[in-house]
């Protein structure tokens, strides 16, 4: 007995021993293939580099909300969080991100270009490391479609030569864009049209006119869904579902990329954390966003990684083999009538735009 | 035998009065009851009770405009809103000494975002300011009107300064005139341009769909019910698995199987067109409006009208309609003079139960309700996870739940509420 007794404690001792030594992370994401995407180029490699081991946490989408009162409650149980540029300025506006300096704490590019240079315009906020550029844009049944293929974002307003259902995200945002650029408002006007009220109601007056064939989203996985089942002919969603539903489903879909917005998908760090949680996190970040590790996400998810300097180093999809670079948002081919997300203007007008909007959805 | 020819009170066993010694056994029982249930009585106030007072004492809380700005907002009870001129150098002075004080604490984008819920644009002139206020030296570098209007010209606009100083009280009913599509001005409580009234219109929808739910959900369970109360135990059984099988699965699954079966191209449209009732190009619309949100909240709520039903009917007994029908009864007459009245306690549990799950539902409608479905819990959950309202998200909770309450209270008026009966 004496012999298996002494064990027994060695080991119980050993766990203990061990449990306070491995140093836990909890990290927050969307879930799904993006995780996944995120675990074999980020996850994995620092867990083997560093011995730390990392929680997933799936709760991206309601991120901003739960941080609040988790902060409220003095309790923030999470190190790393993956969240959208827009909501990302939230955070910092609220207090509850912490900020992040490109010089000191991000790593420089391999040939020595700063990360604030590498990374460029789209460090949106002091807080907000950017890791991905993803789009919103439109995919279509290319049996349903005839000989003429859609090849303006204007197809979604033309019911005559595309008869039937089209898919939009339930809220104002990229929305009211293409609304006004449809109506003949030059793209770099567009939101100086919008600031006004007439200009509001002219992006609403468009929409109206397809009021009836729209399907409203609120899901990511609705339009694909939609699009599989032939429920509607066109639909917007981001560009990473379209990319699985048209390479690794084969369904009968094509990317209309025209005036696709780009947004940006990073991480931030919440503010309060104890300095050797805030340490590890900085750590893991100055990791997780250099030049390699952000070309390497890119294999598992076609999206574009965020510094410059990546770019040239996306190669093939780890499993189906393909080129990435063609099916990046960022690709030359596809960007040329691109917009970026405009988050000061959103920031400012989303709560009276929004509210307008649902207004015009329920009557 | 003495004891009892004894005048006084009568005495227990260790001379003290019997009535007191009873009181005090009696409320030692009782305290060792309310021991026993102690655990139980701090759980739901710590669990349940405190954190809806705290959510809805959000409705009304406001001190963020003068926790921020505590200088400006005394600066500005001299200034007239209604004249229509720009306040004087003492508030910009105040609002420098707070601005800088404020971004030092890196709480000034805070009441930025608070603010612009109410106008438009105070977010970014609260975000871009931030940095040029810190360059100021509050005590050196008077006087700053212009210096603040350079910083952003937003200070120079007299909506400005109106918004801060409604806003400034620290409890407001701004949230709730926001909850029935009014808002706060100077002048008073006026209307949301019409263009942005939306709450109300939900509130109504919402009670009723919920009432239309609440009927369609009685149509369907009373038959049910009534079979599974009469018919013999191993097939009632059986029939009660059927019943009990939906509310074992998810809910999320459920909802979606609702899309499969009522889209366009789903399953009951395919039917239709096969057997030829529905021409191929005019498939019927069934899902993304009103109907598809009744057509699964009833089949989701169902179990919780068919329950409270099933036990009631259970216990009425089957002699009184076999009596009716020797003393001549009709068969319509034997159900409706004596058996639904006896079933109506039934009713009435299930229709509460039914009505007050419908009025709170957001995931059902949110998936199958498209625009002209969803429920005033939609915006609630928009405005606690996205917009970051948690004031109007609470004042419009606030406002369901009193609704609740009156439509209870109406209930228990005119139906009574000793007439409801889980079994």
């Amino acid at each position: 007995m004496k012999p298996l007794k002494s064990i027994v404690i060695a080991t119980a001792l050993a766990t203990v021993a061990g449990g306070a030594m491995a140093q836990e992370m909890t990290i927050v994401s969307w879930g799904g293939a993006y995780s996944k995407s995120q675990l074999k180029a980020y996850h994995e490699p620092y867990s083997a580099k560093t011995g730390v081991t990392i929680i997933n946490d799936d709760s991206s989408n309601e991120a901003v909300a739960k941080l609040r009162a988790m902060n409220e409650a003095g309790n923030v149980t999470w190190d790393v969080v993956d969240v959208v540029a827009a909501d990302a300025m939230r955070l910092c506006d609220e207090g509850l991100a912490m900020e992040i300096d490109p010089d000191t704490q991000l790593a420089p590019a391999p040939d020595g270009t700063s990360a604030a240079d590498d990374f460029g315009d789209l460090l949106v906020s002091e807080c907000f490391v950017p890791q991905i550029v993803y789009s919103t844009t439109f995919g279509y049944r290319t049996d349903m479609v005839g000989d003429t293929p859609p090849t303006s974002v204007c197809a979604i307003f033309d019911t005559e030569t595309y008869p039937g259902k089209r898919s939009l995200e339930k809220r104002p945002i990229n929305n009211v864009e293409w609304a006004l650029v449809c109506d003949g408002v030059a793209a770099e006007d567009v939101y100086d049209v919008l600031e006004t009220e007439e200009g509001q109601n002219r992006a609403l007056a468009k929409l109206d006119t397809i009021k009836d064939d729209v399907v409203w989203w609120s899901a990511g996985a609705d339009t694909p869904q939609l699009l599989a089942d032939g429920e509607v002919v066109m639909g917007s969603t981001y560009n990473g579902r379209l990319f699985s539903v048209i390479e690794e489903q084969n369904q009968p879909v094509a990317m209309l990329w025209d005036y696709q917005v780009f947004d940006l998908d990073g991480w931030i760090i919440p503010a309060g954390l104890s300095e050797e949680r805030k340490q590890r996190a900085l750590d893991y970040i100055y990791f997780a966003t250099d030049t390699q590790r952000l070309a390497d996400q890119a294999k598992y998810i076609s999206y574009g990684p965020a510094r410059a300097s990546s770019a040239p180093l996306v190669g093939k999809h780890a499993d189906l083999g393909i080129d990435m670079a063609p099916h990046m948002p960022t690709d030359p081919a596809n960007s040329k009538t691109a917009v970026l997300y405009n988050f000061e203007f959103w920031a400012d007008y989303r709560d009276d735009i929004d509210a307008k909007f649902q207004a015009w959805l329920a009557q | 035998m003495t004891d009892a020819s004894q005048s006084g009170p009568m005495l227990a066993a260790d001379g003290t009065p019997l009535k007191l010694s009873l009181a005090r056994s009696l409320r030692r029982q009782k305290m060792r009851a309310l021991m026993l249930i102690a655990p139980l009585l701090v759980f739901v106030l710590l669990s349940f009770v405190l954190p809806i007072a705290s959510m809805l004492f959000r409705s009304v809380e406001n001190s963020i405009v003068s926790d921020t700005l505590p200088l400006t907002v005394e600066a500005l009870a001299e200034w007239d809103e209604t004249s229509g001129e720009l306040p004087d150098e003492p508030v910009y002075d105040a609002l420098t000494h707070d601005m800088v004080a404020a971004v030092e604490a890196k709480i000034h984008t805070r009441l930025g975002s608070r603010l612009n819920y109410e106008e438009t644009g105070m977010s970014s002139l609260f975000r871009k300011s931030g940095r040029q206020f810190k360059k100021l030296d509050p005590a050196t570098d008077g006087p700053f009107k212009d210096k603040v209007i350079d910083i952003h010209d937003g200070w120079g606009d007299v909506e400005t300064w109106r918004v801060i100083k409604t806003h400034s009280v620290k409890i407001t009913n701004g949230y709730f005139l926001n909850a029935v599509d009014m808002r706060r001005t100077p002048e008073g409580a006026q209307a949301q341009p019409e263009d942005k009234q939306i709450l109300v219109k939900l509130f109504g929808r919402t009670l009723f769909m919920s009432l239309v739910i609440t009927g369609t959900c009685i149509l369907l369970a009373y038959p049910i019910s009534y079979l599974l109360a009469n018919l013999p135990m191993r097939v009632s059984n059986l029939l009660m698995i059927l019943v009990l099988l939906p509310f074992w699965t998810s809910l999320l699954v459920r909802t979606s199987a609702w899309k499969v079966m009522l889209q366009q191209q789903g399953v009951i449209n395919d039917t239709l067109v096969w057997l030829g009732l529905v021409a191929d190009d005019a498939r019927l619309v069934i899902i993304n409006n009103q109907i598809g949100t009744i057509v699964a909240m009833t089949h989701i709520l169902l179990p919780f009208m068919v329950l409270p039903m099933y036990s009631v009917m259970q216990t009425i007994p089957p002699y009184y309609t076999r009596a009716a029908k020797s003393m001549g009864a009709t068969n319509w007459t034997t159900f409706w003079r004596i058996y639904f009245p006896q079933s109506i306690p039934g009713i009435g549990a299930g229709s509460i139960l039914v009505f007050i799950l419908a009025i709170g539902y957001y995931i059902t409608p949110e998936i199958v309700g498209g625009t002209k479905g969803v429920f005033i819990s939609n915006r609630i959950a928009y405005h606690i996870s996205s917009s970051l309202n948690w004031g109007l998200a609470a004042a419009l909770g606030t406002i369901l739940l009193a609704v609740v309450l009156l439509l209870y209270w109406v209930y228990d008026k005119i139906v009574g509420i000793d007439n409801v009966k889980l079994g």
